[in-house]
């Protein structure tokens, strides 16, 4: 009887919606078959069985969560027999009996226990650091081990205890397992050691292994919310550093009349999460401009005609991502991230540009990389292959980071002037409004132009007004003449 | 208490003032929450301390005093025999309840809960109207209906005693036949049998106190075997006919049809929850297949804003679930992050010995297919049992074979009910064998066979032959 559990999705993901189960309870399947669909807050991914066998469990229906570390299945291999094994069976028998409308609890986990990312494709990941590690000793079945009062604390605090390393005896959550663990996202005890010495070779490596926020956050612990304790009785945690900031849990709006309550979950909780940070982190200063755009759109309809439906469709988006680019290559300030604890701007030569994605699911911001040495006609494809695999949840991981700026275009459903957030650590991002014919003065003459509104939303601490504005003039003054664009591609 | 007026508007409403509900309109109240207690009753207590729990308590107490007479002749000391003075134990327990029944209703006056007299039914989902007139808007409500008595078929309409009518002591009936052998059959069975009454009892069921594990029933049968004149298992009333010195019952055992004479039947076959006449349907809450209204953690029913505690509300009919959940329920609507989330319920039966369990039972553990490495410790080693002269009993810990976490405890022995609050703190507390084990219990004490059947589970104990080795 195998137990898989959900392995290390990477990039600091916990947890994952099921969307689809592949088989059904009795089932044999293949090795690597696809088992489920499971969505992150980043994408959807296929995880593949990791043995051949027959599917004993699933654990979880459509719309559950499953945590990292949890039994996502429970195989029986071939041959072998089905029955519960009593207990001679070192594995414990699925939980699900012990507690009912429970998902099951962690079973302890071994310390050679599949570690390899199965997600097909994935790249091999940073080190992910132990962010939530199955418990060193816990129970085989039944609810975590906590007094009353500690379980109270995890509710308030927004932590799930089976997700807490146990530092009491037999395997007990003590108060502290779950402060701690509310504070960091990281493990207690038993493992601290070897965080201690990761973080060490991360300092040791120097500028080039940047910890993610979750490591460092001692500092903004407060501003920042903490990457795990998701439902959180956010009161508790943001009570203390800002101030003024007065927090109170809502008023229960059924008194004023029906309600419908959606848990927040996956994408949008991500969202509400990045957007907060980038918000409360970040210094927003907007700059807004207009695109005369009539010769690039001329181009752009001849050019499309030409080709007659072969290839990538020419939006205006590549257009304005090339522009971007030229841009950027001026004013390196925003293609750069500020390390607020390493007080450093890092700036980056390499220029990967974000397009956020309506997933119907989620806003989800895929990257098309290397924008300086692509054509028009490849980041075209380019965003047509990745808005496409984005909506479907086929994202892979890979294809979500490594972005230095963002474009947000929210045109073809209208707006003059969009205001972005900023897509942190990123320092600006790029809101495009509806191309409008417009009457403008050329050289004395009121002529009708196509005219593209653009707002520059940037990071104040790293980039001020008049380099605002200076790129974004410099991106107009590209996408105005379709001639310098070509000179770029 | 108020009459029903016109129309009243409240923030929160509790509907019964029971157990569940007092406590919840009370802790509601303090914090800062403007509450309206609907109660039928002419007093708040509900069932428990009205009509249950309080003054069974008190009866079995009286009880129990007959007995330690009758013990004290092994002791050498001897009593004459005792003579029982009904009204007078009639106004001792009468007393008892309208002293607590007193004190609640001071308490909720203090903290400005408005106690209003009448039967509430849901009209709206924010508003219920009283019988007899006069509605009650609200924001949040809390339903704690409670439950009542089942009655059983044949004697419909016929002048035989519930509990609660048998709790009031009408009379000292020459013979009286216990129908139901769940906790309140035996409690009641041996109270009369205490004052002085040849008691029989019926059980449908092959055994007796149902949810209980059978080694702990065992030990308390033995004794009520001594005391009743008969326990007819696996036995129902068929037919009951009033004749001059009292009923003819009819009940069916193994197939065979036997008539017996009783001067008064005392029908004890469970309750059932008061959720039939609150309104349900007007707001669409629907109940489970037993009556009980589903609820979440936060004692929230399918309409968020309307909760429900206590026996109307899922899980076992006791009062101290509907205490804490009554606790939870006003909690939540303070916007606190309560839950009930308790992972032990004590359950108690006043037999004597008494009976007490809390978390798993063996039986639960052997259904579900849980592995439990089970600890028994014999009242018989235990020197204060052997110098009260009660030997007769047994405590049992029930723990992960692989944590050694306590996941249930089973005592059967004298003193039972006080002594599971330890083991109920224990599981809730996640403690382990040897935790319980190693907590010095003082000498010499019942307590002590808690921490033994510990030891017997870890192998550390002392006090009872070597366990073989394997």
């Amino acid at each position: 009887m195998f137990e898989f559990k959900l392995p290390d999705l990477g990039e600091g993901i916990h947890e994952g919606e099921v969307l689809k189960w592949h088989v059904a309870e009795g089932e044999r399947i293949a090795e690597d078959a696809p088992l489920v669909d499971i969505e992150t807050d980043k994408a959807a991914v296929t995880i593949p069985a990791p043995k051949a066998g027959r599917v004993v469990k699933l654990n979880g229906k459509v719309g559950d969560v499953i945590m990292v570390g949890q039994i996502v299945a429970v195989i029986a291999a071939e041959g072998a027999a089905v029955a519960i094994a009593p207990a001679a069976a070192p594995a414990p028998a699925p939980t699900a009996a012990a507690e009912p409308g429970r998902a099951a609890a962690p079973a302890p986990g071994p310390a050679g226990a599949p570690a390899a990312s199965p997600v097909p494709g994935a790249p091999p990941a940073p080190a992910p650091l132990p962010a939530a590690p199955p418990p060193a000793v816990a129970p085989a079945r039944g609810p975590v081990p906590a007094a009353p009062a500690t379980r109270r604390l995890a509710r308030e605090l927004g932590v799930d205890l089976r997700l807490v390393a146990p530092t009491g005896p037999g395997g007990r959550v003590t108060p502290e397992d779950v402060r701690r663990f509310a504070q960091s996202g990281a493990p207690a005890a038993g493992v601290e050691e070897e965080a201690a010495q990761a973080a060490a070779a991360a300092a040791a490596a120097g500028g080039a292994a940047r910890a993610p926020a979750g490591d460092s956050a001692t500092a903004l612990a407060a501003a920042i919310p903490a990457p795990h304790p998701a439902e959180a009785e956010f009161a508790a945690r943001a009570a203390s550093a800002i101030p003024f900031l007065d927090l109170e849990p809502l008023p229960d709006f059924a008194q004023f009349g029906p309600v419908e309550i959606e848990p927040l979950r996956s994408i949008r909780r991500k969202v509400a999460r990045k957007m907060v940070t980038s918000m409360i982190l970040v210094p927003h200063v907007a700059h807004m401009d207009e695109a005369d755009v009539t010769d690039l759109e001329a181009f752009r309809k001849a050019e499309n005609e030409r080709r007659g439906g072969r290839g990538a469709k020419l939006t205006l988006l590549p257009f304005v991502v090339k522009a971007a680019t030229a841009g950027l290559k001026q004013a390196a300030s925003f293609n750069a991230s500020l390390d607020p604890f390493k007080e450093e701007i890092v700036y980056k030569k390499y220029y990967n540009i974000g397009i956020a994605v309506d997933t119907g699911r989620g806003l989800i911001v895929p990257v098309v990389c290397c924008t300086d040495c692509k054509s028009i006609t490849d980041i075209a494809r380019d965003i047509e292959g990745l808005a496409a695999r984005a909506r479907e949840g086929k994202l892979a991981v890979e294809e979500l980071r490594g972005g230095t700026f963002t474009i947000t275009n929210v045109g073809p459903l209208g707006g003059t002037a969009p205001i972005p957030t900023i897509n942190y650590p990123e320092v600006a991002i790029l809101g495009m409004g509806r191309v409008q014919e417009k009457p403008v003065v050329r050289d004395g003459q009121i002529v009708v132009r196509r005219m593209l509104p653009l707002t520059l939303a940037f990071d104040h601490r790293v980039a001020d007004g008049a380099d605002a504005a200076r790129f974004v003039t410099e991106m107009i003054r590209h996408l105005a003449d379709p001639h310098l664009l070509l000179l770029e591609a | 208490m108020v009459m029903g007026s016109l129309k009243q508007e409240t923030e929160v409403v509790v509907i019964g003032a029971g157990p569940g509900g007092y406590v919840a309109a009370m802790r509601a109240a303090d914090l800062g929450r403007e509450v309206l207690l609907v109660e039928e009753r002419e007093r708040p207590g509900g069932v428990c301390l009205l009509e249950g729990c309080i003054p069974s308590k008190a009866l079995i107490g009286a009880v129990e005093i007959v007995d330690a007479a009758r013990r004290a002749r092994g002791m050498g000391i001897a009593f004459g025999e005792a003579a029982v003075d009904l009204d007078a134990l009639r106004a001792f327990t009468a007393d008892v309840v309208a002293k607590l029944s007193g004190g609640v209703a001071h308490l909720l006056q203090r903290r400005g809960v408005e106690l209003v007299h009448g039967r509430a039914r849901f009209t709206g989902p924010h508003t219920l109207s009283l019988e007899g007139g006069g509605t009650i808007e609200f924001r949040r409500c809390i339903i704690a209906t409670g439950s009542r008595i089942n009655l059983l078929p044949p004697a419909y309409e016929k002048p035989v005693w519930s509990s609660a009518e048998a709790l009031q002591l009408p009379s000292l009936p020459e013979t009286l036949l216990v129908v139901g052998g769940g906790y309140i059959g035996m409690e009641m069975g041996l109270v009369y049998s205490g004052l002085g009454s040849r008691v029989s009892l019926c059980e449908f069921h092959p055994r007796l106190l149902m949810g209980a594990d059978t080694d702990l029933v065992e030990i308390m049968v033995r004794d009520a075997r001594r005391r009743f004149d008969e326990i007819l298992l696996e036995s129902r009333v068929v037919g009951v006919e009033q004749t001059g010195a009292g009923f003819a019952v009819e009940i069916e055992s193994a197939g065979r049809t036997q008539k017996q004479e009783y001067a008064q039947i005392l029908v004890a076959i469970g309750r059932k929850p008061n959720t039939e006449k609150v309104g349900l349907e007007a707001i669409g809450l629907a109940v489970d297949a037993r009556g009980h209204i589903p609820v979440d953690e936060a004692m929230r029913t399918a309409i968020p804003h309307i909760q429900a505690i206590g026996d109307a509300a899922q899980g076992p009919m006791l009062a101290h679930k509907a205490t804490r959940e009554g606790k939870v329920a006003a909690e939540v609507i303070a916007g606190h992050p309560a839950a009930f989330d308790n992972r032990a319920i004590p359950a108690v039966v006043f037999t004597d010995p008494e009976i007490a369990w809390a978390g798993l039972t063996e039986r639960e553990a052997e259904a579900k297919g849980i592995p439990v490495k089970v600890g028994r410790f014999p009242l018989r080693a235990l020197g204060r049992a052997r110098a009260m002269g009660r030997m007769e009993g047994l405590t049992k810990v029930l723990s992960n074979p692989e944590t050694g976490q306590i996941v249930g405890v089973g005592i059967v022995g004298p003193h039972a009910s006080e002594l599971i609050a330890e083991a109920t703190l224990a599981i809730e507390m996640g403690a382990t064998i040897e935790d319980l084990a190693a907590t010095i219990h003082p000498h010499p004490t019942l307590s002590e066979s808690l921490m033994e059947a510990a030891e017997t589970a870890a192998g550390t104990g002392v006090h009872l032959p070597p366990a073989k080795k394997a």
